[in-house]
C-alpha cells in the first residue's frame, strides 16, 4: 500500500470531549440534552418494569397475572390462534413447512456470499407459491382439505402480502411497459388504470371486492371472500408496482434501447432480454419497500371480516376471561410487524447503497 | 451465385411487419377489449341487479336517512336525506385530513431537522421514533390510541379539569366555544386590514431592497401587525366575544366544542405515522443541497439563519415538495381507516351505514371513489403547478 | 376443492371471467346437492346464535337452523359449511350466490323483502331492541336516556329504530357506530358510551362478554319488533319452500311432542299429524324435492325447535333467555307454524 492511499487517521475523542462535542456544544444543545435525557430516564424505567421485571410469563390462566406488569402469558396461551387462526392443529405442519421454506429462501438474502442465494430467491418467487398453492388448502394429492375460512393469523397476513406481491409483479410490469409505450391509446389506458387505483384508499377497494365484485360477475360464478380480497389487493398493488417499475425503466440509459433496436430485436425481446433485466434489478429496493407497505396494509382486511394477525388479536382481547390485555395484544402485533418490516427495510437500504454506485451523476 | 435484380428502393415491408400498422392494430384490439370488457361488466351488473331485484338509480339520495351521526360540520339530523349524509361524511373526512396534514407537517419537519441535529441524543431519539413508528401498521396504531388509551381515561364525572374551562374524559376533550357577539365584524375587518398591510409592506420592502439594497425586517413587522391590529380592533369594538364553557349536564358534558375520542385517536395516529415519513423526506431534502452551497453562502458572509432561509431551504423544498404531496395524499386516503373506530368519515357514514340501509352498493361505492379520485387529482394538479413554479430557471 | 381453488382462478380469470354470461340454470337445490354441502352465512361471532370455538366448530340457534336444512337435504347434519359475514356483507353474499341461505339474526322488514331481492323464510327468534346500560349512570328506564352516548353496530335496523325512538320521545343522543359487535362491546367496556343498544337477545350475550357483567344491566324497555329468521334469494320458490318448511317441521315437532330422543318411538305413533311429519304416511318430502322422511332426519339429528332453543339460548345456557315470545302459541308465546299436510 502506498502512502497516498492511506486513510487519514481516525479522530478519537475521549468520552468527555465526545460528550462536549455531541451533547453540550451550545447552551441550547445542553438544555435539550438535559430535558430529553430526563424524559428518557423517567420513562424507560417504568417501561422496562412493565415489559420485563413485573411482567408475567408463566402460568396457564388469567389469575396467574399479577396485574403489576404486562400479562404476556395471554400471548403464550393464544399464540397458536395468532399464528394459524382456525387451521386444524394436526395439519399445522403444512403451514410450518411453508414458514420453513420461506425462511430458507429469503433469510440467505441477508447474507452476502451465501452460496446459491440467487437460486433460493428465484425458488421463493416461483416454486414456493406453487407448493403453497397445493399444500395450504389441501384437497389434492391425498391432502385433507382446509377451508379458507379457517385460515387466519400470521399465516393469513403472510399469504395476503406474499400473493399480493407475486401476482402484482407481472401485472405491474405490463402496466409500466404500457405507460411507456409509444401507442397513445395503450398508454392512455394504462395511465388511467394506474392513476385510478392509486387514488382510492385500499379500504374502498376491499369493500368493493367484498360487496360489489359479486355483482360484476356473471350469475353462478363467484369467489370466496379471501379470493375476492386477493383480487382487490392485487389490482391495487399492481398500480403501485407499475410506478416503481416505471422508475427503473426510466433509469435505463437510452443507449441500451437504441442498441437493442440496432441489433434488430423486436419489442418483446428488447424488453425481455435487454431492458427489463436491468430495470428490475435497479428497482429491487423499491419493490421491497412496496412489499413493506403492503405487508402493513394487509391489516385492513380485518375491516371486511378476515382474521389476519391483528384480527385474531382484536377478537381475543375482548375475551372476558382475560381482563385488560388489549395493550399486551397490540404490543405483540406491533412487535411482530416491526421485526419483519424493520428487518426487511434494513435489507433494502443495504441493497440500495450497494446498487447506488456510479449511476448517479 | 445467381445475380439478383438490384432495386434501388427496398420493397416496402409487408403490412403486418409495418410498425405503424402493427401499432394501430394493437391499439384497436386493446380498445375493443377494454370496451367489450367494460360493456360485459355493466351488462352483468345490470342483469344481476335486475334478476336479484335490487333497486338502481340515484333516487335514494333524496330519501330520508333516519339515522343519527355523532359529529357533523354541516347541519344534519335524522330527518335529512341520504344525500346529506354524503356531505356530512365528506366534510368530516376533509376535517381530519386537514388537521392531520398540519400536525404531520410540523412534527415531520421538527423530526427531520432533529435527525440532522449536532446533538447526538436528539438525533438518535428522532431516528428511533422514525424507525419504530413507520414500521408498525397504521390501523394498529389507531386501535392503540383509541382502545388502549381511551379505557385509561376517566368517566365524565371524574373528568380531568383544567382551570374549570377545559375538560378531558373518555367522551372526549371539551373546550370553551367562542361565541361572537354584535360588532365582531370590526375584528374581522381588522384581520383583513392587517393581512392587506403585511402584503403591501412585503411588496414595498422587496422593491426597496432591489433598488437600494437595504433590508427591511418584514417578518418581525408583519407578525407585529398581524397580532396587534386584530387585538386593538377587538378592544375598540368593546370585546364582542363570549365563551361558552362546557358543563356537566346529566351524564354527559354539554356546550362548548367537543373533540370526540374517535377524531382525536385518528388525528394523533395519522399525524404521528405520516410525520415519520415526512421526517425522512425532509432529511433527504436537506442533505440533497450540496455542501458547496452552504459554504458559498458562508463565504459571502451570510449568517447561519439567513443561509438556511435563503440558500438551503428553497433548494431543499424543491426536493421535498413532490414526495411531501404524495404523503399528504396518503394521509387523506388513510383517513378512511376511521371506519374501524367509528369516526363518521365518508367511508364510515356513506359507504357504511348509507350503503347498508339502501343496499345500493354500486352507486354509493362509485360516488365514494369519485371523491377520492377528485382529491387525488386536485393534489397532483397543485403539485404540478408548484413544480413548474419552483423549477430551476436556467438562464 | 373447487371452492378453494377459486383463489387461483380469481387471479387468472379476472378478465376472462366476464366472458361467460349468465349460464346458471340449475336450481339452488341441485347446486347444493352437486356441491355435497350447504353453504350457510352466519355472524362472525355472537354467543347463542353463531359462534366458532377455538377449533372452528360452530354452535348457535342460527347455526342449528342451517344444520336442519342440511339434514333435510342430505340426512346428515355435518354437510354444511359456514361463511362468517359482517352485517354489511350479508345481503350481497346471498344475492351473489356465495351462500345458499343466510341465517344471521337478520330482521325481517318490508324494504329487505321488497328491494333487496330476498325472501324471509320464517322466524326462528322473535326479538326486540333494548338497551344495556352501565349501572353507574343511574337510569332505570329508557325515557331517562336524554343526552346519552350510545354504542351501536353499523348496518343494522337498530340504527334506524334508535333514531326513531329518540325522535318520537323528543330526546337527543350521540351515536357511536362500530363495524362489529366485538368492537361495540370493546367501546362500551372502555367507557366510550353510557348505553349499548342491540336486539335484547344479543344484549344478554354481549353482557356476558363484559369483564364484569354485574356492572351493566338491561333496561326493561323494548323499542322495536325484530323478527329474526333465515333468508333466501328471490326467484327459487322450491328452495324458499324447503327452508320455510324445515323450520315449520321443527316447530310442529315441538308442538306434537316429538324430540330427538323419542323420535324413533314416534315412528310407530298412530297420530296422523306425527305420521305426516316424520314421513311414515303421505309423501310430504317429494312435494319439496326432498326425501319422504326428511322430517324424521331433521328431528333425529338436530331436534325440534324447543331443543334447539334450550341448547343454545335457553335458561340453562350462559345467555339464560326465557322462552317469552318464542314459546309455542299453545304456551303463551307466538311461535306458530302452519300444519304439515
Amino acid at each position: 500500500m502506498t502512502e497516498s492511499t492511506m486513510k487519514p487517521p481516525k479522530k478519537v475523542l475521549s468520552p468527555v470531549n465526545w460528550m462536549r462535542q455531541h451533547l453540550f456544544s451550545t447552551w441550547y444543545n445542553a438544555l435539550l440534552t438535559v430535558v430529553v435525557g430526563y424524559l428518557i430516564v423517567t420513562s424507560v424505567g417504568p417501561l422496562l418494569n412493565w415489559v420485563f421485571f413485573d411482567a408475567n410469563f408463566q402460568g396457564s390462566d388469567p389469575s396467574d397475572c399479577s396485574g403489576a406488569g404486562a400479562c404476556w402469558l395471554f400471548i403464550n396461551q393464544r399464540l397458536n390462534f395468532f399464528i394459524y387462526g382456525f387451521y386444524p392443529d394436526e395439519l399445522q405442519w403444512r403451514v410450518d413447512f411453508m414458514f420453513l421454506l420461506l425462511a430458507v429462501s429469503f433469510v440467505p438474502q441477508f447474507i452476502e456470499r451465501f452460496p446459491g442465494r440467487k437460486w433460493l430467491g428465484i425458488f421463493g418467487m416461483t416454486g414456493l407459491p406453487l407448493i403453497g398453492f397445493f399444500l395450504i388448502p389441501g384437497g389434492s394429492f391425498g391432502l385433507e382439505q382446509v377451508e379458507s375460512t379457517k385460515w387466519g393469523g400470521l399465516m393469513l397476513t403472510l399469504i395476503l402480502a406474499y400473493i399480493g406481491i407475486i401476482a402484482s409483479l407481472p401485472i405491474g410490469t405490463l402496466l409500466a411497459l404500457g405507460r411507456r409505450s409509444e401507442m397513445p391509446i395503450i398508454r392512455g389506458l394504462c395511465v388511467v388504470f394506474i392513476e385510478v387505483w392509486r387514488a382510492v384508499p385500499l379500504i374502498t377497494v376491499l369493500f368493493m371486492a367484498s360487496v360489489m365484485l359479486p355483482l360484476f360477475l356473471p350469475e353462478g360464478m363467484n369467489f370466496e371472500k379471501l379470493a375476492r380480497a386477493l383480487i382487490g389487493i392485487t389490482l391495487w398493488q399492481s398500480a403501485y408496482m407499475a410506478e416503481v417499475i416505471r422508475g427503473g425503466l426510466q433509469a435505463i440509459p437510452r443507449g441500451q434501447y437504441e442498441a437493442a433496436d440496432a441489433l434488430g430485436l423486436g419489442y418483446w425481446r428488447k424488453m425481455g432480454l435487454i431492458v427489463l433485466p436491468q430495470a428490475l434489478k435497479l428497482v429491487i429496493p423499491g419493490i421491497v419497500n412496496t412489499f413493506i407497505a403492503l405487508f402493513k396494509d394487509t391489516t385492513l382486511v380485518l375491516i371486511i371480516g378476515l382474521f389476519d394477525i391483528l384480527g385474531t388479536v382484536q377478537s381475543t382481547v375482548t375475551d372476558p376471561a382475560w381482563q385488560n390485555v388489549a395493550v399486551e395484544g397490540y404490543v405483540f402485533v406491533a412487535f411482530c410487524f416491526w421485526v419483519f418490516c424493520f428487518g426487511i427495510s434494513q435489507y433494502s437500504q443495504k441493497l440500495e447503497r450497494k446498487l447506488d454506485t456510479g449511476h448517479k451523476t | 451465385m445467381k445475380k439478383q435484380t438490384i432495386d434501388s428502393r427496398p420493397a416496402g415491408p409487408k403490412p403486418w411487419y409495418d410498425p405503424r400498422v402493427r401499432s394501430l392494430f394493437f391499439q384497436v384490439v386493446a380498445i375493443t377489449l377494454v370496451f367489450w370488457g367494460g360493456w360485459t361488466l355493466v351488462d352483468n351488473t345490470l342483469s344481476n341487479m335486475e334478476s336479484r331485484g335490487i333497486s338502481t338509480g340515484f333516487g335514494f339520495l333524496e330519501e330520508s336517512a333516519g339515522f343519527g351521526i355523532i359529529m357533523h360540520l354541516v347541519p344534519y339530523d335524522a330527518t335529512m336525506s341520504y344525500g346529506r349524509t354524503f356531505w356530512v361524511g365528506l366534510t368530516n373526512t376533509l376535517l381530519v385530513s386537514a388537521m392531520g396534514v398540519v400536525a404531520a407537517t410540523i412534527l415531520g419537519f421538527v423530526l427531520g431537522i432533529a435527525r440532522l441535529s449536532s446533538n447526538w441524543l436528539v438525533a438518535k431519539i428522532s431516528l428511533a421514533y422514525i424507525e419504530v413508528i413507520r414500521n408498525i401498521p397504521l390501523l394498529l396504531q389507531i386501535f392503540f390510541w383509541y382502545f388502549a388509551v381511551l379505557s385509561n381515561l376517566p368517566s365524565p364525572r371524574q373528568s380531568v379539569d383544567v382551570g374549570g374551562t377545559l375538560f378531558l374524559n373518555n367522551r372526549g376533550l371539551y373546550l370553551p366555544e367562542p361565541l361572537t357577539q354584535d360588532g365582531f365584524g370590526l375584528v374581522w375587518g381588522g384581520v383583513l386590514a392587517a393581512i392587506a398591510a403585511v402584503i403591501g409592506i412585503r411588496l414595498w420592502a422587496k422593491k426597496r431592497q432591489l433598488a437600494t439594497g437595504q433590508i427591511f425586517p418584514t417578518f418581525k413587522v408583519g407578525v407585529a401587525i398581524l397580532v396587534l391590529v386584530p387585538i386593538i380592533s377587538y378592544l375598540v369594538a368593546g370585546r364582542p366575544l363570549e365563551w361558552e364553557i362546557p358543563a356537566l349536564k346529566g351524564f354527559n358534558f354539554g356546550g362548548g366544542i367537543t373533540i370526540i375520542p374517535e377524531l382525536a385517536a385518528l388525528w394523533i395516529a395519522l399525524s404521528l405515522y405520516t410525520a415519520s415519513f415526512i421526517a425522512e423526506i425532509v432529511r433527504s431534502g436537506i442533505l440533497s443541497v450540496s455542501k458547496g452551497q452552504t459554504e458559498a453562502s458562508k463565504a459571502l458572509g451570510l449568517p447561519h439563519g439567513l443561509t438556511l432561509r435563503l440558500v438551503v431551504i428553497p433548494q431543499a423544498m424543491r426536493v421535498i415538495i413532490p414526495p411531501l404531496t404524495s404523503q399528504y395524499l396518503n394521509l387523506v386516503k388513510n383517513s378512511s381507516l376511521a371506519t374501524a373506530i367509528g369516526y363518521p368519515d365518508l367511508v364510515a357514514v356513506f359507504m357504511g351505514t348509507t350503503l347498508n340501509q339502501t343496499g345500493q352498493a354500486v352507486e354509493v361505492v362509485a360516488m365514494t371513489m369519485a371523491v377520492y379520485l377528485t382529491i387525488s387529482l386536485l393534489i397532483s394538479l397543485f403539485m404540478n403547478i408548484y413544480n413548474r413554479a419552483v423549477a430551476i430557471k436556467e438562464r | 376443492m373447487k371452492k378453494t381453488k377459486s383463489i387461483a382462478l380469481g387471479m387468472a380469470l379476472t378478465v376472462g371471467a366476464f366472458t361467460a354470461t349468465g349460464a346458471m340454470a340449475a336450481t339452488t337445490l341441485e347446486n347444493v346437492k352437486d356441491k355435497g354441502h350447504l353453504q350457510c352465512g352466519v355472524t362472525s361471532g355472537l354467543p347463542g346464535f353463531s359462534q366458532p370455538d377455538e377449533e372452528g366448530n360452530w354452535t348457535g340457534i342460527d347455526v342449528d337452523t342451517c344444520r336442519a336444512v342440511a339434514t333435510a337435504i342430505f340426512g346428515d347434519s355435518k354437510s354444511v359449511e359456514f361463511t362468517p359475514l359482517t352485517a354489511k356483507e350479508r345481503f350481497t353474499a346471498l344475492q351473489s350466490g356465495e351462500i345458499d341461505m343466510l341465517s344471521r339474526n337478520t330482521t325481517w322488514t318490508l324494504t329487505r323483502d321488497a328491494s333487496l331481492g330476498l325472501n324471509f323464510a320464517g322466524v326462528n327468534y322473535y326479538d326486540g331492541q333494548g338497551f344495556l346500560i352501565n349501572k353507574g349512570i343511574g337510569v332505570d328506564d329508557a325515557t331517562q336516556l336524554d343526552g346519552a352516548t350510545i354504542c351501536i353496530q353499523s348496518g343494522t335496523t337498530t340504527e334506524l329504530n334508535l333514531s326513531d325512538y329518540f325522535r318520537a320521545k323528543g330526546m337527543e343522543f350521540k351515536p357511536i357506530v362500530f363495524d362489529t359487535s366485538e368492537q361495540t362491546v370493546q367501546g362500551f367496556s372502555a367507557g366510550r358510551c353510557d348505553v349499548l343498544t342491540s336486539d335484547r337477545s344479543q344484549l344478554a350475550a354481549l353482557r356476558s362478554k363484559l369483564a364484569d357483567p354485574s356492572s351493566a344491566k338491561i333496561l326493561p324497555n323494548t323499542i322495536s319488533k325484530e323478527p329474526l329468521g333465515p333468508v333466501v334469494r328471490q326467484g327459487d320458490d322450491q328452495w324458499f319452500n324447503i327452508v320455510k318448511w324445515v323450520l315449520s317441521v321443527q316447530i310442529n315437532a315441538e308442538e306434537l311432542g316429538v324430540t330427538s330422543a323419542n323420535v324413533d318411538d314416534m315412528l310407530k305413533s298412530d297420530n296422523p299429524n306425527i305420521q305426516r311429519l316424520l314421513g311414515t304416511e303421505g309423501d310430504m318430502g317429494a312435494k319439496l324435492g326432498l326425501q319422504h322422511d326428511f322430517g324424521y332426519e331433521v328431528i333425529k339429528h338436530v331436534g325440534n325447535y324447543g331443543e334447539m332453543y334450550d341448547r343454545n339460548v335457553g335458561p340453562d345456557t350462559p345467555l339464560g333467555l326465557d322462552r317469552g315470545l318464542n314459546a309455542l302459541w299453545t304456551e303463551g308465546g307466538i311461535m306458530y307454524a302452519p300444519p304439515v299436510r
